[in-house]
């Protein structure tokens, strides 16, 4: 077993603040920019600006990105099938969490 | 080594069919991928499954797997024979595996093409590591103040000989104040090693808080049960609450009732716009258990018109 001792990997928190282009996700991800284009049409990614060029990303996406690439590799989805799974997946997430609220 | 049985962990005859194959393969890969089942057997039996499919949809390898099962029983002690594999010729480069296979499979089949599609990406050889995600328990307390953890991690890596092995490896974190429950934190360089001249990939850790005695926590909200007396609940009361940052006096308002939520605002996560905390009043009868508690109640039930059942319709 090997440690990485002497010094702590500072951690960088994903969230909306930080915004990357289509190509910095693209790279991030290890994905081809017209696969990542196609999540944006099924509202998979929901970046701001107008067309391609102008895209700004929050770094939360490359987490939603790496769930895409999960469900197209392991399940075989296209986007269109990852969109409803990644919508369903939410609205579950979304109900657990409420329902930890509530104390069930 | 075990003797896996591939067919068995599929549901599957060892006549089935390849179209058989896909169908048991895609259901049963519904039910346990980590992504859409949460249940903590859920990702073994993914792998167990993933391994299955990886040989039986996959003629020559399913060939070499017959050949080899011969006369084996599940779970039985295995050892591939010397040179097994010389009357087959197998196609696709040496496997350098993003799913972490058992020894079975790595012994049987490490020198054989592994089926992996990637959908986007470009040139195998020269490529940047894998990005690696993991996930991190932390307190809610934590949450307010930052924390250092180590977490171990299992990598699987080529070795010198070109096998793959898994190593552990113990990584310190410091985790920044204000993550919440979901959000990911990446830590750049700690994923994968590169192959060819390019970087390794990233670390990305998904935060998860343990379960607090008192505190539930949803986004940047922090939810907690305040046991109340009847009266405080009617008449309204000044009462002593526990935050996560330490007690506070909180006011009840007269006429707040069972299940009502009293918002206490920016007592949540700590964030660029910080979350609140939520008291979830829960009314808690007294027992009537003495003279004086009974005489109480008697006296609530001749004074008070009081009908809870009034909206039943009964």
């Amino acid at each position: 077993m090997s440690e990485d001792k002497g010094h702590d990997q500072t951690a960088e928190v994903l969230d909306d603040q930080i915004e990357w282009s289509l190509q910095d996700l693209s790279t991030a991800c290890q994905a081809e920019e017209h696969w990542v284009a196609a999540l944006v049409e099924e509202g998979i990614l929901e970046p701001t600006g107008q067309g391609a060029t102008q895209w700004r990303f929050s770094s939360v996406s490359v987490v939603r990105v790496a769930q895409a690439k999960r469900l197209t590799n392991d399940l075989d989805l296209n986007p269109p099938g990852v969109a409803l799974a990644m919508d369903l997946l939410d609205k579950i997430a979304t109900l657990r969490a409420r329902l930890k609220a509530l104390g069930e | 080594m075990e003797f896996k049985d591939y067919y068995g962990v599929l549901g599957l005859e060892r006549s089935a069919t390849e179209d058989d194959v896909k169908r048991a393969f895609r259901k049963l890969a519904r039910k346990y991928h980590p992504d859409v089942n949460k249940d903590p057997g859920a990702e073994e039996k993914f792998k167990q499954v993933s391994e299955a499919n990886e040989v039986l949809s996959d003629p020559e390898k399913r060939a070499a797997y017959d050949q080899l099962g011969q006369g084996q029983s599940p779970g039985q002690d295995f050892r591939p024979p010397p040179d097994w594999d010389a009357g087959y010729e197998f196609s696709g480069a040496p496997s350098g595996g993003t799913h972490d296979f058992s020894d079975f499979f790595e012994a049987m089949f490490s020198g054989m093409g592994r089926q992996t599609r990637t959908p986007g990406t470009g040139a195998a050889f020269h490529k940047r590591g894998e990005d690696h995600h993991a996930k991190i328990v932390i307190d809610v307390h934590d949450a307010f103040e930052g924390a250092s953890r180590e977490i171990s991690l299992r990598v699987p890596q080529i070795d010198s000989d070109g096998h793959l092995v898994v190593r552990d490896r113990t990584l310190k974190v410091k985790i920044p104040k204000g993550v919440s429950e979901g959000q990911h934190i990446r830590l750049k360089g700690q994923g994968a090693p590169g192959m060819g001249q390019l970087p390794p990939g990233d670390l990305y850790l998904e935060v998860a808080f343990k379960p607090d005695r008192l505190f539930r926590v949803s986004g940047k909200d922090i939810y907690f049960d305040l046991p109340v007396a009847p009266w405080e609940a009617a008449l309204g009361a000044k009462v002593e609450i526990p935050t996560p940052t330490g007690p506070i006096n909180l006011k009840v308002p007269a006429g707040s009732f069972h299940g009502q939520e009293l918002r206490i605002k920016g007592r949540g996560l700590p964030a660029a716009t910080l979350g609140d905390l939520h008291a979830v009043l829960k009314v808690v009868l007294p027992q009537a258990d003495s003279d004086d508690a009974k005489k109480a109640y008697e006296e609530m039930a001749t004074k008070l018109a009081f009908d809870p059942r009034e909206k039943m319709g009964a």
